[in-house]
């Protein structure tokens, strides 16, 4: 973050306001993704005129960074008539796609409404392995065909590649496409949980193995050396650090209306359905015991050697059950990247330990008389 | 600058007032600027028909204790910077484009 988004970030946390938000227009999608944590049926969107009201109050609260996803957020008919009403209220908006459905008109549309970017989810360079975790022939073609015609329009478009175990070997080709198209990639190796709590979609992800191979990427991650390097001792301040932006100066609104401190952080604060967008950010107490965490109040974390550098996810730490205790994917990633095992995969090595040891049986031989 | 000089808010920008001080964002750009307050009130008030220096004269030099020299000098300088970035339309004519993004039909 440069200096002056850092002075912004810090201004908006003191006063308060909701700088970014995520709106999910729409759980559909005409892909269906090995790994995606959503339910694609259509529990009740909000309407148009719900949405256009929400924009409204975002605004009033003083959002300024809205990124718009799903599902697939071209799949609501209503989408360009949603866009045109937040550009009007001067958001700087961010759309997630699959790009599907984007042309050449629809390129032209995005950039007369100065979108700022969009986040083109792409699996692999190969149609094989791409089109299988859509699970749409065709796909990656009709994906690459849609970041060419945006970036004849001048815009600003990067390549999402979420890494698993069957797509971990493609990424340099992944990185490759993205030079020849002339557009950023960014790699992500986290698993999101179905929202429903099913935790199945874990093993689709890389293990200790992969991630190593991963983060010893010079071309991926720089300076190896540097990347890796062990921690340097918890300070004080970073105890008193906050976890992340979630529920500080960013929320989420699911298609339905219902308000997440993150997409990853399913904990039901209000909905904009029944209250007033600021009500909820301001009053609701799922938001303010979120903004009570702070690193020194987490058991395992607190006493743990990358405390002060982890990328401790508070939303899949309260998937795994606990809002104030480690997040196990970003345990394994910071001891995959320096090799010292996190206070929280100690203690289960601990505990594992102690459900297999095993002794000799002192009365194994009388049991053995008395069967025979 | 010599005569008149209109200013406009580009239809690419972004931008919302974060306590008194506007954050303003320019699409595809990654760069963020922030204006202060009299900064603000010029780009608030930057609606293409206006002259600048009647926006100093009514707007600024109304709300804050400065001259019209001063802050014309300052304002030119603040236009300059940021129509260099895309961030406002300059013009020794009223500037009739919409500062809102254009509508298309479906």
């Amino acid at each position: 973050m440069t200096g002056l988004m850092q002075e912004i970030s810090n201004r908006a946390l003191e006063l308060g306001v909701p700088l970014s938000v995520q709106l999910d227009l729409t759980y559909r999608c005409n892909e269906r993704c090995v790994h995606c944590y959503l339910d694609h049926d259509d529990h009740g969107e909000m309407t148009t005129a719900e949405i256009k009201n929400l924009l409204d109050q975002l605004a009033e609260a003083g959002v300024l960074f809205l990124t718009l996803s799903g599902g697939e957020i071209m799949l609501r008919k209503d989408f360009f008539e949603i866009l045109e009403h937040a550009r009007a209220l001067l958001f700087s908006i961010k759309l997630k796609t699959n790009a599907m459905l984007i042309r050449e008109k629809e390129a032209r549309r995005l950039r007369a409404l100065g979108v700022h970017s969009i986040q083109i989810s792409i699996y692999s360079h190969r149609p094989e392995v791409h089109d299988a975790i859509t699970k749409v022939a065709g796909s990656l073609q009709r994906s690459v065909d849609a970041i060419r015609f945006l970036k004849s329009q001048g815009l600003n478009v990067s390549i999402a590649n979420a890494l698993m175990l069957r797509n971990i070997s493609d990424y340099p080709g992944v990185k490759a496409l993205g030079e020849e198209l002339g557009v950023g990639v960014t790699m992500d190796p986290t698993i999101t949980p179905k929202m429903d709590g099913d935790r199945s979609l874990l093993a689709l992800g890389l293990n200790h193995s992969e991630l190593v191979q991963v983060f010893r990427d010079e071309s991926l991650i720089g300076n190896a050396e540097e990347f890796c390097a062990p921690p340097p001792k918890v300070s004080e301040d970073d105890l008193d650090s906050l976890p992340c932006s979630a529920g500080h100066t960013a929320c989420y609104v699911s298609p339905y209306g219902d308000v997440y401190p993150c997409v990853q952080f399913p904990l039901p604060t209000g909905n904009v359905r029944t209250s007033k967008f600021l009500d909820i950010w301001r009053h609701s107490p799922q938001f303010e015991e979120v903004r009570s965490i702070k690193l020194r109040d987490m058991t395992s974390c607190s006493q743990c050697a990358h405390g002060g550098t982890c990328t401790r996810c508070p939303g899949l730490a309260y998937m795994e059950g606990n809002m104030r205790g480690p997040s196990s994917q970003d345990c394994e990633k910071s001891f995959a990247r320096t090799g010292i095992p996190s206070a929280n995969l100690l203690s289960r090595k601990a505990s594992l330990a102690g459900l297999v040891q095993i002794q000799t049986l002192p009365t194994t031989a009388r049991l053995v008389a008395a069967t025979t | 600058m010599s005569g008149k000089c209109y200013i406009a808010r580009s239809s690419q920008t972004a931008a919302r007032l974060l306590g008194e001080e506007m954050v303003i964002i320019s699409a595809g750009d990654p760069r963020v600027f922030s204006l202060n307050e009299v900064a603000t009130v010029i780009w608030e008030a930057a609606d293409g028909r206006t002259p600048l220096d009647e926006i100093i004269a009514d707007r600024v030099c109304a709300e804050f204790e400065v001259t019209p020299q001063v802050a014309l000098k300052d304002a030119e300088e603040l236009v300059q910077e940021l129509s260099s970035h895309g961030i406002l339309l300059v013009s020794d004519q009223p500037i009739v484009r919409p500062a809102s993004p254009p509508r298309e039909t479906p």
